[in-house]
C-alpha cells in the first residue's frame, strides 16, 4: 500500500517537472518550423525561476478572488494528476477518489476561478478575454460531455485506468470507429482547451486577439509563475489522459518495481514528444480562426462524437 | 450477431472504421464552406467506399467485389473530379464562401439529427436476420442518402449540388455492397457511367450558366425573368 502512495507522489513530480519542458519544447519546435531559432527548450524554467525572484504588485482594488486564484490554478492539475494513469497501468491509491468526470469538473475549477480574477481587476482587457474563453468553453462543454459517456459507456466505467484496457484488449478494438472519432474529437478538444492555433494562438502578444492568454495579464511575480506553471501542467495532464487512456495505453509499468516505473518516465515522455509533433504540425498548417468560426469548429467537434456514439450504441 | 463462418474480428473492424469515416466526410460535405473542400470531403469518401468493399471482399473472397472496388477507385476520386475541374470554370474553385440558405452550425445539427435518424430507420431493418456488415453498412449508407439529399436541398450553388447527389449515389452503394453483394458486374458499370454521364451534363450545364449570368449560384434562379420584370 505504502508503495502505491509513493507512486502516486512520483506522478505528480513528474509531471510538475516535466510540464515546462513540453512547453519549451513545443514553441522551439514550431520556430524551428518557421525557420527561426527560438529559446532554448529550458526556457519555461527560467522564466519560472526568474518569475518566483521578482516582486509582486497586487492592484489595491481586487478582492481575496485575485490573490487566491493562482494557487488553485496551479493545485488543480495536481489534484487531477492523482486520479488518472500517468505512468502505472494499475491503480494507485488515490485513483478511485474520483472518476473522469469529476477529473473534468476539477480542471474545470480552476478555469473558473482565473476567469472570475480577470473580471475582478476591471483591467480592459481581463474581462473580453474572460468571456472569450467562455465562449471557447461552453462550445466545448458538450463534446467533452459526449466524449466521456461514449468513453464510459462502451467501457462500462468512468474510472480511468479500467478504460484504458477496453480499448487494446484485444487489439481489434483499436479500430472500433467509435474509438477513431472519439480520439479526434477529443483531439480537438486539447486544441480548443489548450488555446491552440486554430482557436487561439498561444504566442500571440496582441491583446485585443488574445483568448486564453488575456486572463493572466494582470499577474506578476510569484502569482505569474504560478499561473503559468499551472497553465503548463494543465496541458500536460490533459495529454496524459488523452495518450494514456485514448489512445496508446503501451509503455506503462506493469508491475510494482521501482525500475520499471522509473523506466516508464522516459517513455512517456517520447509519447508525448510524439503528440507535440503533430500538435507542431498542426499548429504551423492551420491558420488561426475567426472568433466566430470557432462555433463552426468544435460544432465539427461535437458532430464528430456524437457520431462516434451513434455508431457505437446501435452497432450490432 | 457473428455469423458463423466468422470473419476475422479485425476485418470487421476495419469495415466499421471505413463506415466511419464514411460517415465523417459526409458530415464534412455538409459543413465545408469551399467549393474545393467540398470536392476533397467527396474525394475521401469515394476512397472509403472503395476501402469497405475491397474490406469486405476479402473474406469470403469475392473477386466481384473487388472489382466493384477497382471501379470505384477510378471512376469516383480520379476520373470525376477530373472532369469536373476541365468543364467547370477555374473561378468557382478560387472562391471561398459557398452561399447556403442556413448557416453551417444549425445546418450541421440538421444533418446530425438526420443522422440519427437513419440509424433508426435501419434499426427494423436490421432485426430481420441481419448479418454484422450489414449492421455497419445498412445505416450509414442510409446516413448519406439522407445527407446528399440534405446537402442538395441546403446548398445554392450547382457544384456542391452535384457533390450532393454523388454523395447519394455513395450512400446507396454503401448500402448495396453489404446487402446485395452479388449484383451483376454489368450493373455496376452501367451506374458507374451513367454518374460520370450526369457529372459531365451538369458541369457544361453549369459551365453555360457561369457564362450567361456570371455566377453558378443557382438557388437564385428560381424565377424567370419576365415573370420578375412584370
Amino acid at each position: 500500500m505504502g508503495i502505491r502512495i509513493i507512486f502516486n507522489l512520483l506522478q505528480v513530480v513528474v509531471v510538475m517537472l516535466f510540464a515546462p519542458l513540453m512547453a519549451g519544447t513545443t514553441s522551439r519546435l514550431k520556430e524551428i518550423v518557421q525557420s527561426k531559432r527560438g529559446p532554448s527548450i529550458l526556457q519555461p524554467y527560467r522564466d519560472i525561476w526568474k518569475l518566483f525572484h521578482k516582486d509582486e504588485v497586487v492592484s489595491d482594488r481586487s478582492s481575496w478572488l485575485f490573490r487566491f486564484t493562482p494557487y488553485i490554478v496551479f493545485v488543480t492539475p495536481i489534484f487531477v494528476t492523482l486520479l488518472i494513469p500517468v505512468l502505472t497501468s494499475y491503480p494507485l491509491f488515490f485513483a478511485f477518489m474520483a472518476d473522469m468526470l469529476g477529473g473534468g469538473f476539477v480542471l474545470a475549477l480552476g478555469g473558473f476561478f482565473a476567469t472570475l480574477a480577470a473580471v475582478d481587476t476591471a483591467n480592459p482587457y481581463g474581462p473580453m478575454g474572460a468571456s472569450r474563453t467562455r465562449l471557447v468553453g461552453f462550445l466545448a462543454e458538450p463534446v467533452f460531455m459526449i466524449v466521456f459517456f461514449t468513453v464510459s459507456f462502451v467501457a462500462g466505467s468512468t474510472i480511468p485506468y479500467i478504460v484504458q484496457q477496453r480499448w487494446v484488449n484485444p487489439i481489434s478494438n483499436f479500430f472500433e470507429p467509435a474509438h477513431v472519432l472519439v480520439m479526434l474529437a477529443f483531439f480537438i478538444l486539447i486544441l480548443a482547451e489548450g488555446g491552440r492555433i486554430p482557436v487561439d494562438n498561444p504566442s500571440g502578444h496582441f491583446e485585443l486577439a488574445m483568448i486564453d492568454e488575456s486572463k493572466g495579464l494582470e499577474y506578476s511575480g510569484p502569482s505569474a509563475a504560478l499561473m503559468k506553471w499551472g497553465g503548463e501542467m494543465k496541458l500536460f495532464v490533459l495529454l496524459c489522459i488523452f495518450l494514456n487512456v485514448l489512445v496508446a495505453p503501451w509503455g506503462l509499468a506493469q508491475s510494482t518495481g521501482l525500475s520499471d516505473v522509473l523506466l516508464a518516465i522516459p517513455l512517456v515522455l517520447l509519447k508525448i514528444l510524439a503528440f507535440v509533433l503533430v500538435l507542431v504540425a498542426v499548429e504551423c498548417s492551420l491558420a488561426k480562426l475567426r472568433l466566430f468560426r470557432i462555433s463552426e469548429f468544435l460544432g465539427a467537434a461535437f458532430v464528430i462524437s456524437v457520431a462516434a456514439m451513434i455508431t457505437w450504441v446501435f452497432a450490432l | 450477431m457473428p455469423h458463423p463462418a466468422a470473419v476475422s474480428p479485425l476485418l470487421v473492424q476495419f469495415n466499421a472504421l471505413a463506415g466511419g469515416l464514411f460517415l465523417l466526410c459526409t458530415f464534412g460535405m455538409v459543413a465545408t464552406r469551399q467549393v474545393q473542400g467540398c470536392m476533397r470531403f467527396f474525394i475521401w469518401q469515394s476512397i472509403f467506399l472503395a476501402a469497405s468493399a475491397c474490406l469486405l471482399g476479402l473474406r469470403p473472397l469475392s473477386w466481384h467485389l473487388l472489382a466493384v472496388a477497382a471501379i470505384n477507385l477510378i471512376n469516383k476520386p480520379i476520373l470525376i473530379p477530373w472532369l469536373l475541374r476541365r468543364t467547370v470554370p477555374e473561378e468557382i474553385y478560387t472562391r471561398r464562401e459557398i452561399s447556403q440558405v442556413l448557416n453551417i452550425p444549425i445546418s450541421l445539427l440538421v444533418a446530425l439529427g438526420l443522422a440519427v435518424g437513419a440509424y433508426f430507420l435501419s434499426e427494423p431493418l436490421l432485426k430481420v436476420g441481419a448479418t454484422q456488415r450489414i449492421g455497419v453498412n445498412l445505416p450509414i449508407g442510409l446516413a448519406a442518402l439522407l445527407l446528399g439529399a440534405y446537402t442538395l436541398t441546403v446548398r445554392r450553388e450547382a457544384v456542391p449540388q452535384l457533390l450532393g447527389l454523388l454523395s447519394m449515389e455513395n450512400g446507396a452503394f454503401f448500402t448495396s455492397l453489404a446487402v446485395a453483394p452479388e449484383l451483376h458486374l454489368f450493373v455496376e458499370l452501367v451506374v458507374a457511367f451513367d454518374v460520370l454521364i450526369a457529372v459531365f451534363v451538369i458541369g457544361v450545364l453549369t459551365r453555360a450558366i457561369h457564362e450567361h449570368i456570371g455566377t453558378t449560384d443557382v438557388g437564385s434562379l428560381a424565377v424567370l425573368k419576365e415573370e420578375s420584370s412584370r
